[in-house]
C-alpha cells in the first residue's frame, strides 16, 4: 500500500512535470522553425523574381555575338587597309 | 474502510495518468499543427527554389558563350593592335590612354609585361596616325577635324582637308559675290578719264573768311 502511494505520488509530482517539460520543449522548437521557414520562403520567392531578368541573357548573348562579328569585320577591313608595323627585330 | 484505503492511491494514479495523457494530447497536437505549418512553408520554398533552378539553368551556358565571344574580341583587337602598331608602341598607346594598364600587359602577349612602355610623346605621331586610321572608334580620330569618318566616307578623304580652313568660299560659294570681270572683253567698259595723267589743277585760293 505504501509503495502504491509512493508510485502514485511520484507519477503525479515527478513524471508528469517531466513529460510536460519535454513536450513543451518539442513544441517550442517546432514553433520556432515556422517563422524561419516563412522567411526562407519569402527570400526564395524574391530570388526567383530576381532571376526573371536572366532570360535577357539570351538577348545579351546575341548582341555580343553580333557586336564581335562586327568588330571582326571591322578588324578584317583594317587589316587590309592599314599597313603592318615594321618588325621590331628587323628594325 | 479497507476498500477506500486501497482505492485512494489508485485514484491518484489514475488522475496522474489522465493528466499525463491530456498533456501528451495537447502538446502533440500543437506540435503536429506546427509541423504542418512548417511543411506548408517548405512546400513554398521548394516551389520557389524550383523556379530558381529552372531560371538559372541556362545562365551558365550563356555566360560561357558570352565570355567566349568577348575573348575572341579581345584576341582580335589585341592582335590587330600589335600587328599594326608593334608590340612596343601598342603598349605605349595603351599606357597613354589608360595609365598604369601597361603593367598588366596584353593577354595574348605575355612578354608584353616586360616591355617598358614608351612615353606617349615618343610614339605620338605614329600612334596618332594609327588611331586616326582606325576611324571613328579611336578617341583621337573622333576629335580630329575629319571626324574620324574618313574610312567610311568616300568623299571624306578629300573633303576633310577643307575643314582645316576657315569657312569662306568652300562651304557656301553661292552666297559670295562674283568677282568683277576686267579686260577688253569685260561686259562693262569704263572710259578712260581725261584727268588721269594730266597736270593737277590748281584750286582757287581760299579767302580769309572761309578759314
Amino acid at each position: 500500500m505504501t509503495l502504491w502511494w509512493i508510485g502514485s505520488i511520484v507519477l503525479l509530482v515527478v513524471i508528469f512535470p517531466v513529460v510536460v517539460y519535454l513536450l513543451r520543449g518539442v513544441l517550442a522548437a517546432a514553433e520556432s522553425i515556422v517563422p524561419a521557414v516563412d522567411r526562407i520562403a519569402g527570400v526564395a520567392r524574391a530570388g526567383s523574381n530576381d532571376l526573371d531578368a536572366a532570360a535577357l541573357l539570351v538577348t545579351t548573348r546575341e548582341q555580343v555575338t553580333q557586336t564581335v562579328a562586327g568588330v571582326a569585320d571591322y578588324g578584317g577591313s583594317l587589316d587590309v587597309i592599314v599597313d603592318d608595323a615594321e618588325d621590331e627585330e628587323q628594325a | 474502510m479497507t476498500v477506500i484505503a486501497i482505492a485512494a492511491p489508485g485514484v491518484v494514479m489514475i488522475a496522474a495518468v489522465v493528466l499525463i495523457v491530456l498533456a501528451l494530447v495537447y502538446y502533440l497536437v500543437s506540435t503536429i499543427l506546427a509541423l504542418r505549418r512548417i511543411s506548408a512553408g517548405l512546400d513554398a520554398v521548394i516551389a520557389a527554389v524550383g523556379e530558381i533552378i529552372d531560371k538559372s539553368a541556362p545562365v551558365n551556358d550563356i555566360v560561357v558563350a558570352i565570355n567566349e565571344q568577348l575573348d575572341a574580341g579581345v584576341d582580335l583587337l589585341e592582335g590587330l593592335l600589335v600587328k599594326k602598331a608593334g608590340l612596343t608602341d601598342a603598349v605605349g598607346l595603351i599606357e597613354g590612354v589608360y595609365p598604369g594598364s601597361a603593367a598588366a600587359g596584353l593577354r595574348n602577349f605575355p612578354h608584353s609585361k616586360d616591355v617598358k612602355p614608351p612615353r606617349i610623346g615618343e610614339v605620338y605621331t605614329k600612334g596618332t596616325l594609327t588611331l586616326a586610321r582606325l576611324g571613328r572608334e579611336a578617341p583621337i580620330a573622333a576629335a580630329s577635324p575629319a571626324g574620324g569618318e574618313v574610312l567610311r566616307n568616300v568623299e571624306g578623304g578629300s573633303l576633310a582637308a577643307r575643314s582645316l580652313y576657315p569657312s569662306v568660299r568652300h562651304q557656301r560659294p553661292s552666297n559670295l559675290p562674283r568677282s568683277p570681270v576686267i579686260g577688253t572683253e569685260a561686259p562693262v567698259q569704263y572710259e578712260q578719264r581725261d584727268d588721269v595723267g594730266a597736270p593737277r589743277k590748281r584750286l582757287p585760293a581760299r579767302s580769309s573768311g572761309e578759314r
